[in-house]
Protein backbone atom coordinates (compact mmCIF):
# COMPACT_ATOMS: atom_id res chain seq x y z
CA UNK A 1 0.00 0.00 0.00
CA UNK A 2 0.98 3.86 -0.92
CA UNK A 3 0.95 5.78 2.02
CA UNK A 4 0.83 9.70 1.16
CA UNK A 5 3.65 11.87 2.28
CA UNK A 6 1.64 13.47 4.79
CA UNK A 7 1.40 10.08 6.60
CA UNK A 8 4.65 9.16 6.49
CA UNK A 9 5.10 12.35 7.83
CA UNK A 10 2.72 11.57 11.01
CA UNK A 11 3.87 8.16 11.38
CA UNK A 12 7.62 8.36 11.49
CA UNK A 13 7.37 11.97 13.63
CA UNK A 14 4.23 11.47 15.17
CA UNK A 15 3.60 14.52 17.25
CA UNK A 16 2.19 15.22 20.46
CA UNK A 17 2.46 11.37 21.73
CA UNK A 18 1.97 10.99 25.55
CA UNK A 19 -0.44 10.86 28.63
CA UNK A 20 -2.10 13.56 30.14
CA UNK A 21 -3.31 13.20 33.59
CA UNK A 22 -6.67 11.49 33.00
CA UNK A 23 -8.33 11.87 36.76
CA UNK A 24 -7.18 16.26 36.95
CA UNK A 25 -10.60 17.68 36.31
CA UNK A 26 -9.54 19.68 33.07
CA UNK A 27 -8.31 16.93 31.01
CA UNK A 28 -11.11 14.78 29.19
CA UNK A 29 -10.02 10.98 27.71
CA UNK A 30 -11.41 9.17 24.99
CA UNK A 31 -10.25 5.90 24.30
CA UNK A 32 -11.73 4.36 20.91
CA UNK A 33 -11.50 0.51 19.31
CA UNK A 34 -10.33 -2.27 20.58
CA UNK A 35 -7.32 -4.32 20.08
CA UNK A 36 -9.20 -7.44 18.36
CA UNK A 37 -10.30 -5.35 15.81
CA UNK A 38 -6.48 -3.73 15.49
CA UNK A 39 -7.05 -0.38 16.55
CA UNK A 40 -7.00 0.89 19.78
CA UNK A 41 -6.89 4.90 20.21
CA UNK A 42 -6.38 7.13 23.10
CA UNK A 43 -6.91 11.14 22.72
CA UNK A 44 -6.55 13.37 25.78
CA UNK A 45 -7.52 16.81 25.77
CA UNK A 46 -6.57 19.65 28.45
CA UNK A 47 -8.95 22.65 28.84
CA UNK A 48 -8.19 25.88 30.19
CA UNK A 49 -11.04 26.80 32.22
CA UNK A 50 -10.86 30.67 32.50
CA UNK A 51 -10.45 30.92 28.45
CA UNK A 52 -12.34 27.39 27.72
CA UNK A 53 -9.71 26.75 24.92
CA UNK A 54 -8.02 22.98 24.51
CA UNK A 55 -4.39 23.98 25.56
CA UNK A 56 -2.88 20.63 25.26
CA UNK A 57 -3.49 17.53 23.51
CA UNK A 58 -1.73 14.22 23.67
CA UNK A 59 -2.68 10.84 22.15
CA UNK A 60 -1.45 7.07 21.89
CA UNK A 61 -2.74 4.89 19.30
CA UNK A 62 -2.12 1.36 18.78
CA UNK A 63 -2.88 0.64 14.39
CA UNK A 64 -1.89 1.12 11.05
CA UNK A 65 0.29 3.98 10.15
CA UNK A 66 -3.21 5.62 8.56
CA UNK A 67 -4.50 5.35 12.57
CA UNK A 68 -1.84 6.68 13.91
CA UNK A 69 -1.56 9.41 11.33
CA UNK A 70 -5.37 10.31 11.72
CA UNK A 71 -4.51 10.75 15.40
CA UNK A 72 -1.27 12.71 15.57
CA UNK A 73 -3.02 14.64 13.32
CA UNK A 74 -5.96 15.33 15.43
CA UNK A 75 -3.97 16.38 18.40
CA UNK A 76 -2.59 19.03 16.22
CA UNK A 77 -5.58 20.16 15.16
CA UNK A 78 -7.50 20.24 18.55
CA UNK A 79 -4.63 22.77 20.42
CA UNK A 80 -5.86 26.13 20.44
CA UNK A 81 -9.70 25.60 19.78
CA UNK A 82 -12.43 25.34 21.35
CA UNK A 83 -14.86 22.54 22.61
CA UNK A 84 -17.29 23.56 19.79
CA UNK A 85 -15.24 23.96 17.10
CA UNK A 86 -13.07 20.62 18.25
CA UNK A 87 -16.75 18.89 17.72
CA UNK A 88 -17.05 20.29 14.13
CA UNK A 89 -14.16 18.46 13.50
CA UNK A 90 -15.43 16.17 10.70
CA UNK A 91 -13.66 12.72 9.68
CA UNK A 92 -13.44 13.70 6.15
CA UNK A 93 -11.61 16.44 6.52
CA UNK A 94 -8.65 13.99 8.04
CA UNK A 95 -9.13 11.93 5.00
CA UNK A 96 -8.91 14.96 2.68
CA UNK A 97 -5.59 16.12 4.60
CA UNK A 98 -4.04 12.81 5.10
CA UNK A 99 -5.25 11.39 1.26
CA UNK A 100 -6.62 8.34 2.71
CA UNK A 101 -7.51 5.91 0.41
CA UNK A 102 -10.64 4.11 0.99
CA UNK A 103 -9.88 1.40 2.98
CA UNK A 104 -8.30 3.44 5.63
CA UNK A 105 -11.14 5.53 6.21
CA UNK A 106 -12.24 3.72 9.24
CA UNK A 107 -8.40 4.83 11.02
CA UNK A 108 -10.45 8.95 9.95
CA UNK A 109 -13.75 7.89 11.69
CA UNK A 110 -12.03 6.33 14.91
CA UNK A 111 -9.81 9.55 14.94
CA UNK A 112 -13.67 11.76 15.06
CA UNK A 113 -14.95 9.58 17.28
CA UNK A 114 -12.14 9.90 19.59
CA UNK A 115 -12.02 13.68 19.45
CA UNK A 116 -16.15 13.11 20.37
CA UNK A 117 -15.13 10.78 23.32
CA UNK A 118 -12.53 12.46 24.86
CA UNK A 119 -15.03 15.75 25.15
CA UNK A 120 -17.85 13.64 26.63
CA UNK A 121 -15.41 12.91 28.90
CA UNK A 122 -14.24 16.63 29.63
CA UNK A 123 -18.10 17.58 29.52
CA UNK A 124 -19.53 14.98 32.07
CA UNK A 125 -16.48 15.18 34.44
CA UNK A 126 -17.42 19.30 34.95
CA UNK A 127 -21.25 19.16 34.56
CA UNK A 128 -21.65 20.20 31.21
CA UNK A 129 -25.22 18.93 29.93
CA UNK A 130 -24.45 15.80 27.82
CA UNK A 131 -27.79 16.87 25.48
CA UNK A 132 -25.07 19.49 23.79
CA UNK A 133 -22.97 16.33 22.77
CA UNK A 134 -25.41 14.33 21.77
CA UNK A 135 -27.15 16.99 19.38
CA UNK A 136 -23.27 17.28 18.16
CA UNK A 137 -23.67 13.37 17.34
CA UNK A 138 -26.93 13.73 15.49
CA UNK B 1 11.20 -36.88 -5.41
CA UNK B 2 11.99 -39.72 -6.79
CA UNK B 3 8.92 -40.19 -9.20
CA UNK B 4 8.39 -41.48 -12.70
CA UNK B 5 8.34 -38.34 -15.15
CA UNK B 6 4.61 -39.64 -16.28
CA UNK B 7 3.31 -38.73 -12.79
CA UNK B 8 4.08 -35.20 -13.37
CA UNK B 9 1.89 -33.09 -15.22
CA UNK B 10 2.72 -29.50 -15.72
CA UNK B 11 -0.15 -26.65 -14.96
CA UNK B 12 -0.26 -23.04 -14.58
CA UNK B 13 0.85 -22.99 -10.93
CA UNK B 14 -0.17 -24.51 -7.54
CA UNK B 15 -3.55 -22.53 -7.62
CA UNK B 16 -4.77 -25.13 -10.63
CA UNK B 17 -3.10 -27.86 -9.51
CA UNK B 18 -5.00 -27.19 -6.02
CA UNK B 19 -8.21 -27.66 -8.05
CA UNK B 20 -7.34 -29.94 -10.48
CA UNK B 21 -6.17 -32.40 -7.76
CA UNK B 22 -9.37 -31.76 -5.43
CA UNK B 23 -11.99 -31.22 -8.00
CA UNK B 24 -10.23 -33.63 -10.30
CA UNK B 25 -10.26 -36.53 -7.85
CA UNK B 26 -14.32 -35.13 -6.78
CA UNK B 27 -15.56 -36.07 -10.02
CA UNK B 28 -13.18 -39.25 -11.08
CA UNK B 29 -13.93 -40.93 -7.58
CA UNK B 30 -17.85 -39.62 -7.25
CA UNK B 31 -19.14 -43.40 -7.42
CA UNK B 32 -17.22 -44.55 -4.33
CA UNK B 33 -18.38 -41.03 -2.61
CA UNK B 34 -18.22 -37.70 -2.42
CA UNK B 35 -16.72 -36.55 1.64
CA UNK B 36 -13.72 -34.76 1.32
CA UNK B 37 -11.53 -34.01 4.94
CA UNK B 38 -9.04 -31.25 4.87
CA UNK B 39 -7.79 -28.75 7.43
CA UNK B 40 -8.83 -24.83 8.56
CA UNK B 41 -5.30 -23.80 7.68
CA UNK B 42 -5.09 -24.93 4.45
CA UNK B 43 -4.06 -22.31 1.70
CA UNK B 44 -7.32 -20.31 0.36
CA UNK B 45 -6.50 -21.74 -2.80
CA UNK B 46 -7.53 -25.62 -1.10
CA UNK B 47 -10.11 -23.86 1.18
CA UNK B 48 -12.02 -21.83 -1.71
CA UNK B 49 -11.69 -24.82 -3.59
CA UNK B 50 -13.65 -27.12 -1.09
CA UNK B 51 -16.50 -24.61 -0.93
CA UNK B 52 -16.98 -24.27 -4.78
CA UNK B 53 -17.23 -28.80 -4.33
CA UNK B 54 -19.14 -28.27 -1.48
CA UNK B 55 -21.89 -26.22 -3.95
CA UNK B 56 -21.25 -29.07 -6.36
CA UNK B 57 -22.94 -31.58 -3.87
CA UNK B 58 -19.90 -32.55 -2.33
CA UNK B 59 -19.57 -32.47 1.65
CA UNK B 60 -16.21 -31.25 3.44
CA UNK B 61 -14.88 -32.19 6.94
CA UNK B 62 -12.43 -28.86 8.00
CA UNK B 63 -10.20 -30.21 10.84
CA UNK B 64 -8.90 -28.17 13.69
CA UNK B 65 -5.52 -27.59 14.15
CA UNK B 66 -4.21 -27.74 17.76
CA UNK B 67 -2.16 -25.25 19.09
CA UNK B 68 0.93 -25.80 17.48
CA UNK B 69 -0.60 -26.16 14.38
CA UNK B 70 -0.26 -29.66 13.69
CA UNK B 71 -3.33 -31.83 12.97
CA UNK B 72 -4.75 -34.16 15.96
CA UNK B 73 -4.31 -37.63 13.96
CA UNK B 74 -7.43 -39.61 16.30
CA UNK B 75 -9.44 -36.71 15.21
CA UNK B 76 -8.64 -37.20 11.00
CA UNK B 77 -9.19 -40.72 11.95
CA UNK B 78 -12.41 -40.31 13.33
CA UNK B 79 -13.74 -38.24 10.70
CA UNK B 80 -13.37 -40.94 8.14
CA UNK B 81 -16.59 -41.82 6.70
CA UNK B 82 -17.71 -44.18 4.46
CA UNK B 83 -18.28 -41.89 1.66
CA UNK B 84 -15.03 -40.69 2.20
CA UNK B 85 -13.02 -39.95 -0.90
CA UNK B 86 -9.99 -37.86 -0.25
CA UNK B 87 -7.71 -36.78 2.55
CA UNK B 88 -6.27 -33.04 1.81
CA UNK B 89 -3.48 -31.89 3.94
CA UNK B 90 -0.68 -29.14 3.09
CA UNK B 91 2.74 -30.35 3.58
CA UNK B 92 4.12 -27.16 5.23
CA UNK B 93 2.33 -24.17 6.31
CA UNK B 94 2.68 -20.67 4.19
CA UNK B 95 2.23 -18.38 7.40
CA UNK B 96 3.56 -20.60 10.46
CA UNK B 97 6.06 -22.82 7.90
CA UNK B 98 4.85 -25.89 10.53
CA UNK B 99 5.09 -29.12 8.85
CA UNK B 100 2.44 -31.99 9.09
CA UNK B 101 3.35 -35.53 10.25
CA UNK B 102 2.41 -36.75 6.13
CA UNK B 103 3.70 -40.32 6.78
CA UNK B 104 1.40 -41.06 9.82
CA UNK B 105 -1.40 -39.51 7.85
CA UNK B 106 -0.23 -41.52 4.98
CA UNK B 107 -0.37 -44.23 6.63
CA UNK B 108 -4.38 -43.26 8.39
CA UNK B 109 -5.19 -43.02 4.33
CA UNK B 110 -3.81 -46.00 3.40
CA UNK B 111 -5.55 -48.20 6.20
CA UNK B 112 -8.81 -46.58 4.97
CA UNK B 113 -8.03 -47.02 1.51
CA UNK B 114 -8.48 -43.25 0.79
CA UNK B 115 -6.58 -41.39 -1.43
CA UNK B 116 -3.91 -38.34 0.05
CA UNK B 117 -3.88 -35.31 -1.39
CA UNK B 118 -1.22 -32.66 -0.10
CA UNK B 119 -0.55 -28.84 -1.41
CA UNK B 120 3.37 -29.47 -0.72
CA UNK B 121 3.87 -25.77 -2.40
CA UNK B 122 5.74 -24.46 0.55
CA UNK B 123 8.04 -27.66 1.14
CA UNK B 124 9.55 -28.97 -2.31
CA UNK B 125 13.40 -27.61 -3.18
CA UNK B 126 13.14 -26.79 0.45
CA UNK B 127 12.83 -30.12 2.35
CA UNK B 128 12.77 -33.46 1.07
CA UNK B 129 9.48 -34.37 -0.31
CA UNK B 130 8.99 -38.19 -1.04
CA UNK B 131 5.63 -38.67 -1.80
CA UNK B 132 5.92 -42.53 -2.61
CA UNK B 133 7.37 -43.28 0.33
CA UNK B 134 5.31 -41.12 2.57
CA UNK B 135 1.97 -42.59 1.02
CA UNK B 136 1.10 -39.51 -0.81
CA UNK B 137 -0.88 -39.93 -3.82
CA UNK B 138 -1.62 -36.36 -5.30
CA UNK B 139 0.69 -33.23 -4.93
CA UNK B 140 1.18 -29.71 -6.18
CA UNK B 141 4.16 -27.75 -6.23
CA UNK B 142 4.98 -24.61 -8.11
CA UNK B 143 8.15 -23.03 -9.37
CA UNK B 144 8.40 -19.81 -8.00
CA UNK B 145 9.02 -21.01 -4.63
CA UNK B 146 11.66 -22.56 -5.71
CA UNK B 147 13.52 -19.72 -7.31
CA UNK B 148 12.12 -20.90 -10.84
CA UNK B 149 9.58 -18.57 -13.37
CA UNK B 150 6.03 -17.58 -12.19
CA UNK B 151 3.60 -19.03 -13.99
CA UNK B 152 4.43 -22.72 -13.82
CA UNK B 153 3.47 -25.68 -11.38
CA UNK B 154 2.90 -29.24 -11.79
CA UNK B 155 0.78 -32.23 -10.01
CA UNK B 156 2.19 -35.33 -9.25
CA UNK B 157 -0.46 -38.02 -9.62
CA UNK B 158 0.39 -41.64 -8.52
CA UNK B 159 0.35 -44.26 -11.34
CA UNK B 160 0.71 -47.53 -9.88
CA UNK B 161 -0.56 -48.96 -6.58
CA UNK B 162 -2.34 -47.19 -6.53
CA UNK B 163 -2.94 -45.86 -10.26
CA UNK B 164 -4.64 -42.05 -9.71
CA UNK B 165 -7.04 -40.51 -12.28
CA UNK B 166 -8.00 -37.12 -11.84
CA UNK B 167 -10.98 -35.51 -14.43
CA UNK B 168 -9.90 -32.67 -16.45
CA UNK B 169 -10.70 -29.50 -15.43
CA UNK B 170 -9.65 -28.12 -18.67
CA UNK B 171 -10.97 -29.59 -21.70
CA UNK B 172 -9.14 -29.49 -25.44
CA UNK B 173 -6.47 -31.76 -27.00
CA UNK B 174 -6.81 -34.06 -24.05
CA UNK B 175 -2.04 -33.26 -22.91
CA UNK B 176 -0.69 -34.49 -20.43
CA UNK B 177 -2.15 -38.12 -20.64
CA UNK B 178 -5.76 -36.76 -20.43
CA UNK B 179 -5.45 -34.59 -17.55
CA UNK B 180 -4.67 -31.51 -18.31
CA UNK B 181 -5.16 -30.36 -21.88
CA UNK B 182 -3.63 -26.98 -23.59
CA UNK B 183 -0.28 -26.68 -24.93
CA UNK B 184 2.79 -26.46 -22.68
CA UNK B 185 4.47 -23.69 -21.18
CA UNK B 186 7.94 -25.25 -22.48
CA UNK B 187 10.08 -21.79 -21.52
CA UNK B 188 8.39 -21.86 -18.16
CA UNK B 189 8.96 -25.71 -17.76
CA UNK B 190 12.48 -25.63 -18.94
CA UNK B 191 13.05 -23.10 -16.23
CA UNK B 192 11.56 -24.97 -13.79
CA UNK B 193 13.11 -27.92 -14.50
CA UNK B 194 16.33 -26.01 -13.85
CA UNK B 195 15.26 -24.78 -10.36
CA UNK B 196 14.76 -27.76 -9.44
CA UNK B 197 17.84 -29.36 -10.22
CA UNK B 198 19.49 -26.56 -8.60
CA UNK B 199 17.35 -27.26 -5.64
CA UNK B 200 18.37 -30.36 -4.93
CA UNK B 201 21.65 -29.69 -5.05
CA UNK B 202 21.38 -27.54 -3.27
CA UNK B 203 18.86 -27.70 -0.54
CA UNK B 204 20.23 -29.48 2.71
CA UNK B 205 23.16 -26.90 2.42
CA UNK B 206 20.52 -23.96 2.35
CA UNK B 207 18.28 -25.36 5.02
CA UNK B 208 20.92 -25.19 7.57
CA UNK B 209 22.38 -22.08 7.06
CA UNK B 210 18.97 -20.59 6.79
CA UNK B 211 17.82 -22.40 10.16
CA UNK B 212 20.66 -21.07 11.79
CA UNK B 213 20.18 -17.33 11.06
CA UNK B 214 16.51 -17.80 11.58
CA UNK B 215 17.14 -19.18 14.80
CA UNK B 216 19.15 -16.24 15.61
CA UNK B 217 16.62 -14.04 14.14
CA UNK B 218 14.11 -15.59 16.43
CA UNK B 219 16.22 -15.59 19.28
CA UNK B 220 16.96 -12.03 19.40
CA UNK B 221 13.77 -10.82 19.52
CA UNK B 222 13.09 -12.88 22.23
CA UNK B 223 16.18 -11.52 24.19
CA UNK B 224 15.95 -7.94 23.06
CA UNK B 225 11.99 -7.18 23.55
CA UNK B 226 9.44 -8.41 25.71
CA UNK B 227 6.45 -9.99 25.33
CA UNK B 228 7.62 -12.07 21.97
CA UNK B 229 5.61 -15.15 20.87
CA UNK B 230 6.08 -17.73 18.30
CA UNK B 231 3.57 -19.08 16.65
CA UNK B 232 3.42 -22.36 15.43
CA UNK B 233 5.13 -25.97 16.71
CA UNK B 234 8.93 -24.87 16.04
CA UNK B 235 10.28 -28.86 15.54
CA UNK B 236 8.35 -29.68 13.03
CA UNK B 237 9.02 -26.23 11.49
CA UNK B 238 10.30 -25.37 7.97
CA UNK B 239 14.04 -23.94 8.08
CA UNK B 240 13.77 -20.79 6.57
CA UNK B 241 10.15 -19.50 8.58
CA UNK B 242 9.01 -18.21 12.03
CA UNK B 243 5.87 -16.76 12.84
CA UNK B 244 6.35 -14.37 15.61
CA UNK B 245 3.53 -12.08 17.70
CA UNK B 246 5.16 -8.85 18.80
CA UNK B 247 2.25 -7.85 21.73
CA UNK B 248 0.75 -5.30 21.50
CA UNK B 249 2.04 -3.46 18.34
CA UNK B 250 -0.34 -3.76 15.23
CA UNK B 251 1.76 -5.83 12.51
CA UNK B 252 0.98 -3.17 9.17
CA UNK B 253 1.78 -0.35 11.49
CA UNK B 254 5.02 -2.14 12.56
CA UNK B 255 5.62 -3.18 8.90
CA UNK B 256 5.81 0.83 7.79
CA UNK B 257 8.69 1.32 10.42
CA UNK B 258 10.97 -0.44 8.32
CA UNK B 259 10.13 1.90 5.06
CA UNK B 260 10.12 -1.43 2.53
CA UNK B 261 13.70 -2.44 3.25
CA UNK B 262 12.48 -5.56 4.23
CA UNK B 263 10.35 -7.72 3.01
CA UNK B 264 7.70 -9.45 5.89
CA UNK B 265 4.29 -9.94 5.90
CA UNK B 266 1.68 -9.19 8.40
CA UNK B 267 -1.12 -11.17 10.12
CA UNK B 268 -3.20 -8.60 9.85
CA UNK B 269 -4.97 -8.38 6.65
CA UNK B 270 -6.12 -4.54 8.05
CA UNK B 271 -4.98 -3.65 4.35
CA UNK B 272 -7.90 -5.06 3.28
CA UNK B 273 -11.32 -3.52 4.32
CA UNK B 274 -11.98 -6.57 5.66
CA UNK B 275 -10.01 -5.69 9.51
CA UNK B 276 -9.89 -9.72 9.97
CA UNK B 277 -6.60 -11.13 11.52
CA UNK B 278 -4.45 -14.15 9.77
CA UNK B 279 -7.61 -17.15 9.54
CA UNK B 280 -4.33 -19.59 10.27
CA UNK B 281 -3.44 -18.08 13.46
CA UNK B 282 -7.02 -17.70 14.54
CA UNK B 283 -7.03 -21.56 13.85
CA UNK B 284 -4.03 -21.84 15.82
CA UNK B 285 -6.13 -20.44 18.88
CA UNK B 286 -4.49 -17.20 19.19
CA UNK B 287 -6.41 -14.39 19.88
CA UNK B 288 -7.22 -11.20 17.35
CA UNK B 289 -5.14 -9.39 19.14
CA UNK B 290 -2.13 -11.81 18.95
CA UNK B 291 -3.35 -12.57 15.28
CA UNK B 292 -2.73 -8.64 14.79
CA UNK B 293 0.56 -8.42 15.99
CA UNK B 294 2.10 -11.06 14.20
CA UNK B 295 5.06 -10.63 11.29
CA UNK B 296 6.08 -13.89 9.56
CA UNK B 297 9.84 -13.66 8.63
CA UNK B 298 10.60 -16.08 5.61
CA UNK B 299 14.50 -16.19 5.09
CA UNK B 300 15.92 -17.08 1.80
CA UNK B 301 18.92 -18.13 -0.85
CA UNK B 302 20.17 -15.22 -1.31
CA UNK B 303 19.47 -13.81 2.37
CA UNK B 304 22.97 -12.99 4.45
CA UNK B 305 23.93 -12.25 8.08
CA UNK B 306 24.08 -8.83 7.45
CA UNK B 307 20.65 -9.17 6.13
CA UNK B 308 19.56 -11.02 9.36
CA UNK B 309 21.85 -8.21 11.78
CA UNK B 310 20.32 -5.44 9.85
CA UNK B 311 16.24 -7.19 10.70
CA UNK B 312 17.21 -7.48 14.24
CA UNK B 313 18.11 -3.75 14.58
CA UNK B 314 15.11 -2.67 12.28
CA UNK B 315 12.52 -4.72 14.12
CA UNK B 316 13.60 -3.80 17.46
CA UNK B 317 13.58 -0.17 16.90
CA UNK B 318 10.15 -0.40 15.15
CA UNK B 319 8.71 -2.64 17.78
CA UNK B 320 10.10 -0.11 20.29
CA UNK B 321 8.82 2.61 18.40
CA UNK B 322 5.38 1.03 18.15
CA UNK B 323 4.88 0.21 21.50
CA UNK B 324 6.06 3.67 22.63
CA UNK B 325 2.88 4.84 20.87
CA UNK B 326 0.59 2.46 22.35
CA UNK B 327 -1.76 3.07 24.70
CA UNK B 328 -2.61 -0.59 25.54
CA UNK B 329 1.20 -1.29 25.91
CA UNK B 330 1.28 1.46 28.64
CA UNK B 331 -1.48 -0.12 29.86
CA UNK B 332 -0.45 -3.58 30.06
CA UNK B 333 3.08 -1.83 31.75
CA UNK B 334 0.62 -0.33 34.40
CA UNK B 335 -0.58 -3.56 34.96
CA UNK B 336 -4.31 -2.72 33.79
CA UNK B 337 -6.07 -5.92 33.11
CA UNK B 338 -7.21 -5.12 29.45
CA UNK B 339 -9.63 -8.10 29.46
CA UNK B 340 -11.52 -6.37 31.93
CA UNK B 341 -11.80 -3.34 29.83
CA UNK B 342 -14.67 -1.94 28.26
CA UNK B 343 -13.90 -1.80 24.27
CA UNK B 344 -16.03 0.21 21.80
CA UNK B 345 -15.69 -2.51 18.97
CA UNK B 346 -15.53 -0.94 15.40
Amino acid sequence: MAYSEKVIDHFTQPRNVGTLDKSSKNVGTGLVGAPECGDVMRLQIQVNEETGMIEDAKFKTFGCGSAIASSSLATEWLKGKSIDEALSIDNMDIVEELALPPVKIHCSVLAEDAIKAAIKDYQVKNGILEATLSEAHA
Amino acid sequence: MEVDEKEIIFTSGATESNNLALKGVFEMYSRKGNHIITVKTEHKAVLDTCDKIEKMGGEVTYLDVQPDGLIDLAELEAAIKPNTILVSVMWANNETGVIQRMAEIGRICEKHGILFFSDATQAVGKIPTHPRKLGVHLMSFTSHKMYGPKGVGALYVSRKSPRVKVTAQMDGGGHERGMRSGTLNVPGIVGFGKAAEIAKHQMFEDAARLSKLRDRLQQAFIDNLEEVYVNGNQEHRMPHVTNISFKHVEGEGLMMTFNQEIAVSSGSACTSASLEPSYVLVALGLGDDLAHSSIRFSLGRFTTEEDIDYTIEQISKGVNHMRHLSPIWEMYKEGVDLSNVEWSAH
